[in-house]
């Protein structure tokens, strides 16, 4: 159906567009029915630029929209170990370690 | 059937007296024409009821769809169903106002016979059981899985959406048809049931069709849900149902 099921988020970022970049200001989350996505319903996001009105939209199957929270969350902590410093996880992943998201382009330049 | 056609974009007053877009269609001629009211589902006002409208002119009738959304601007029209979404959509309240303006402009039509019916699909099929229940005047209503018609529980309803249609059903005045696919999660066919029950012990005039092997928006034809021998059937349903309750 039709859920109105619909969460949205202050996001602060960029997202290209139809035409070019644009700055992101919005994201609303809905599990609903896709535009495109062949399937009867989707986890739908629409990044938004409130005040162009302009939007990224994406229509995510649910597992692969669960898979992709997860993955975020991988992202995320791998890098905040090594942007934000942590020299236990940089020394892990320099020394082989298992940290599958730290990467040497995300290495600081100071090690 | 009416192979030549009036077909164009029109102005109606609607929710609030304010100026709004719609398509409408209708056959050549000088009638007399029933006709029928087509609400579009929540993610837009899109090339479907420009179809749908179509259609209804072919087989005889006045149609007209109105754009929900017009206050959201020009564009795509999943752009603008996603603008209306992140605003919460529109009210129950305003699309009252603007079935019962289409209405209006409907009956207003040189051929037209003074009979509406009001039609949609999901979020439009709550609406028109909505309307069979709110709009007095309508001459009959369709809803094809319409979802929410029964809530489940009060979370369901907000600022918005803050009574269940079912609970307007015992003002309901005009014969209801609906359309359901049994393996359908919104409405389930527990819902249905419970509706049809409804309907029955206030002693409305209504026809329920289930169809197996059908979902939700089965004929959609543009989705993995369409089913192809289910939706004719249900085309032929809404033909005969219309016939029926606007001649």
């Amino acid at each position: 159906m039709c859920s109105y099921i619909t969460e949205i988020v202050a996001i602060s970022g960029s997202g290209k567009g139809r035409n070019d970049w644009t700055p992101l200001d919005k994201a609303v989350i809905y599990y609903d029915h896709p535009v495109h996505a062949p399937f009867d319903h989707a986890l739908n996001i629409d990044f938004t630029n409130s005040v162009t009105n302009e939007r990224v939209a994406v229509e995510l199957s649910a597992q692969s929209a669960r898979d992709l929270i997860a993955r975020i969350e991988a992202a995320l902590n791998s890098g905040d170990a090594v942007h934000l410093g942590s020299q236990d996880a940089i020394r892990q992943k320099l020394a082989g370690g298992r940290q599958a998201d730290l990467t040497t382009e995300h290495v600081p330049p100071f090690i | 059937m009416y192979r030549n056609l009036v077909c164009k974009e029109v102005l109606y007053q609607g929710h609030g007296n304010q100026t709004k877009n719609a398509y409408f269609a209708a056959p050549e001629g000088a009638g007399p024409f029933p006709a029928v009211v087509f609400i579009h589902h929540l993610p837009g006002w899109n090339e479907v009821c420009i179809e749908t409208v179509r259609r209804f002119a072919h087989h005889g009738y006045m149609a007209i769809s109105m754009n929900l959304y017009s206050a959201y601007g020009e564009g795509d029209a999943d752009d603008i169903g996603a603008r209306a979404r992140a605003d919460g959509g529109v009210s129950d309240e305003q699309m009252l106002g603007d079935v019962a303006g289409a209405t209006a402009y409907l009956r207003a039509q040189a051929g037209a016979n003074g009979k509406v019916g009001v039609m949609g699909y999901c979020s439009g099929g709550r609406q028109a059981f909505l309307c069979a229940g709110r709009l007095p005047d309508l001459d009959a209503a369709i809803d094809c899985w319409g979802g929410r018609v029964m809530v489940k529980d009060a979370s369901a309803l907000n600022a918005n959406q803050p009574v269940a249609p079912i609970d307007y059903a015992k003002d309901i005045n005009c014969p209801v048809l609906g359309l359901f696919g049994n393996d359908d999660k919104e409405p389930d066919p527990d819902q249905v049931n419970k509706t049809e029950e409804i309907l029955k012990s206030l002693g409305k005039t209504y026809e329920f069709h289930r169809y197996d092997g059908a979902g939700h928006a089965f004929f959609d034809w543009s989705r993995p849900s369409y089913r192809p021998e289910q939706a004719m059937d249900g085309w032929k349903k809404i033909f005969a149902f219309l016939g029926k309750h606007l001649a």
